[in-house]
């Protein structure tokens, strides 16, 4: 019979590989979802065979109330919130990791075996952290906790000191295997804490890297429960969540230009929206209307958007594509530039902007449209402006400074939609307002788009 | 189950490889459903909180346990179910359809 859930176990999690492997292009990525699907009930279904399981009220209730859950809220989450609602669910997951290290532990009779003890004091360890920091994430997300990042003295120290802490109670506990209880449930309070200090100073626009990180996290606790456990299906999972989550963190932390420790212990945005222009004095912009808009694209034979995060905080997206489906429907050659950042969550914008029915052959990663903003007659940026800030590439002294940006300024006519002048989260000012050929189109980014339309259409 | 740690790190290892392979080749414009799926697959947790919830050991490997289904099968099936709902909306380009 363990032969047979093994060998169940192995092909759940071929699987998932495979699954994930389907991910690669747009036409066979849900195929592949669903494919894991498969793989998750296999393994589920096969469990419920093993002969430890003598009860299964309790495992009918706690499956029931979580398909509710999960059943609804992938119901009504709009895809604005998503980044929120995979934090969510991410911290459920490595939550249950931590549960299972502990009922495990309540199980056993005799001493356990050391190396399995560890990875269960482990998988407590990380799985607790992962539930706490993805709860205060999504508190920030969702708007609950102010999103600003909170700063204090010697916060590291005290983080560190935690983990160290943290440490010296596993050790303890190893050396008590019998009566570890107290120590155990130190480390759980002691990682509550650690989860919630290490995520409550991100903030911002450094929110995707602490989402992919948080979901690294969850596969990590998954593996090391399988350590505890033996159960190669749980690490393998575990394994392959974990490298997906360092494998975004890291784009995420290039796509700005900074490190992983820098973006975790760095603070960036905490003056957020406090800053105004750096320089005070007074540089010309030259205010345009919808009307003046539209005379421009209407000559124009191609234009790129850049949409930003401001774009799916004005609810704008679904405007957006129909302007875009006018321009489309008039010869023009439309495509949408998205930069890696763009969204509060890696790949972000690319979902709101498929919600919109915008095709996806339409939306270009960075590096891939670069090179054509120089043939393009109007680049259009609605809601971003650090990934167009050309501060970037010149200002050694700027935060932004070496950050991979879009080269908008290299288009024939640069028009930007932005309610005021101010600085984006770097709290950088943006020396292409001031350009000759930047249209600022001052406004809401719906309503002004809104406007646009009705002018096209006249 | 006799799994030594060296069997257990060995797959630990070659998973991470295989994971790396795998994601390194999916494009930016899928990583939010790459996040969410993968979000759904480390639900896998789940198979070891059903053994904990009905293996009826004490009360409170059980009550622990039965929570952990509960956790876990809300990152399985709001994961998947969410993802499926990203991946439905991706279409090409009108007539470019093959």
């Amino acid at each position: 019979m363990e032969t047979i859930t093994n060998l169940v176990y192995l092909v759940a999690a071929i699987f998932f590989i495979l699954g994930l492997k389907l991910l690669s292009s747009p036409k066979t990525a849900r195929r592949g979802n669903q494919l894991a699907m498969i793989g998750m009930l296999l393994a589920i279904v096969m469990t419920l065979f093993d002969k430890q399981i003598i009860n299964f009220t309790y495992i009918i209730i706690g499956l029931i109330v979580g398909a509710a859950i999960g059943l609804y809220s992938a119901k009504v989450v709009k895809m604005t919130q998503m980044p929120q609602m995979v934090a969510l669910f991410n911290g459920f997951g490595g939550g249950a990791s931590a549960l299972v290290a502990l009922s495990e532990y309540s199980r056993m009779t005799g001493a356990p075996r050391l190396d399995t003890f560890i990875a269960l004091i482990l998988g407590l360890f990380v799985g607790t952290v992962t539930f706490f920091g993805s709860l205060v994430a999504y508190a920030k997300l969702q708007g609950i906790m102010r999103g600003a990042p909170i700063v204090y003295k010697m916060q590291q120290a005290l983080n560190a000191l935690l983990l160290l802490a943290i440490i010296v109670l596993g050790v303890l506990a190893v050396l008590n295997p019998l009566h570890a209880w107290w120590f155990l449930l130190i480390i759980v309070m002691l990682s509550t804490l650690l989860g919630v200090l290490s995520v409550i100073p991100i903030g911002g626009a450094d929110m995707p890297v602490i989402i992919s990180l948080l979901n690294s996290y969850s596969g990590i606790a998954a593996a090391f429960t399988g350590f505890a456990l033996q159960n190669s299906v749980l690490i393998i999972s575990g394994a392959l969540v974990g490298a997906s989550g360092i494998i975004l963190s890291d784009i995420m932390c290039k796509a700005m230009n900074r490190s992983l420790l820098n973006v975790l212990f760095g603070a960036v945005g905490s003056e957020e929206g406090s800053g105004g222009p750096a320089g005070t004095e007074q540089k010309r912009v030259t205010r345009f209307t919808a009307e003046d808009g539209a005379v421009i694209l209407e000559r124009a034979q191609s234009v790129i958007f850049v949409p930003g995060y401001g774009l799916a905080v004005a609810q704008a997206q679904h405007v957006l594509a129909e302007f875009a489906q006018i321009l489309i429907d008039r010869g023009k050659k439309v495509r949408f530039a998205i930069h890696p950042v763009a969204g509060r969550m890696p790949g972000h914008m690319n979902v709101l902007l498929a919600e919109a029915n915008v095709p996806y052959d339409l939306l270009f990663e960075m590096d891939n449209i670069n090179d054509d903003f120089r043939n393009t007659d109007v680049a259009m940026v609605i809601g971003a402006n650090d990934v167009t800030n050309p501060v970037a590439r010149t200002k050694k002294d700027s935060p932004l400074y070496g950050m991979p940006i879009l080269n908008v300024d290299q288009a024939g006519t640069v028009m930007i939609i932005k309610r005021s002048l101010s600085p984006g989260f770097a709290g950088e000012d943006n020396p292409l307002f001031y350009e000759d050929k930047t249209m600022m189109l001052f406004g809401d980014a719906k309503k002004m788009l809104t406007e646009l339309v009705r002018v096209m259409k006249e | 189950m006799g799994v030594s740690l060296v069997t257990s790190l060995t797959i630990f290892m070659l998973a991470i490889f295989v994971g790396f392979e795998v994601i390194t080749k999916v494009p930016p414009l899928l990583h939010t459903p790459l996040m969410s799926g993968a979000n759904a697959i480390s639900g896998i947790t789940l198979v070891g909180s059903l053994i904990s919830a009905g293996a009826g050991m004490t009360v409170i490997s059980t009550v622990l346990g039965t929570v952990a289904v509960a956790f876990a099968t809300i990152n399985v099936v709001g994961g998947f179910l969410v993802t499926d709902r990203m991946l439905e909306m991706f279409k090409q380009e009108k007539g470019k359809k093959k």
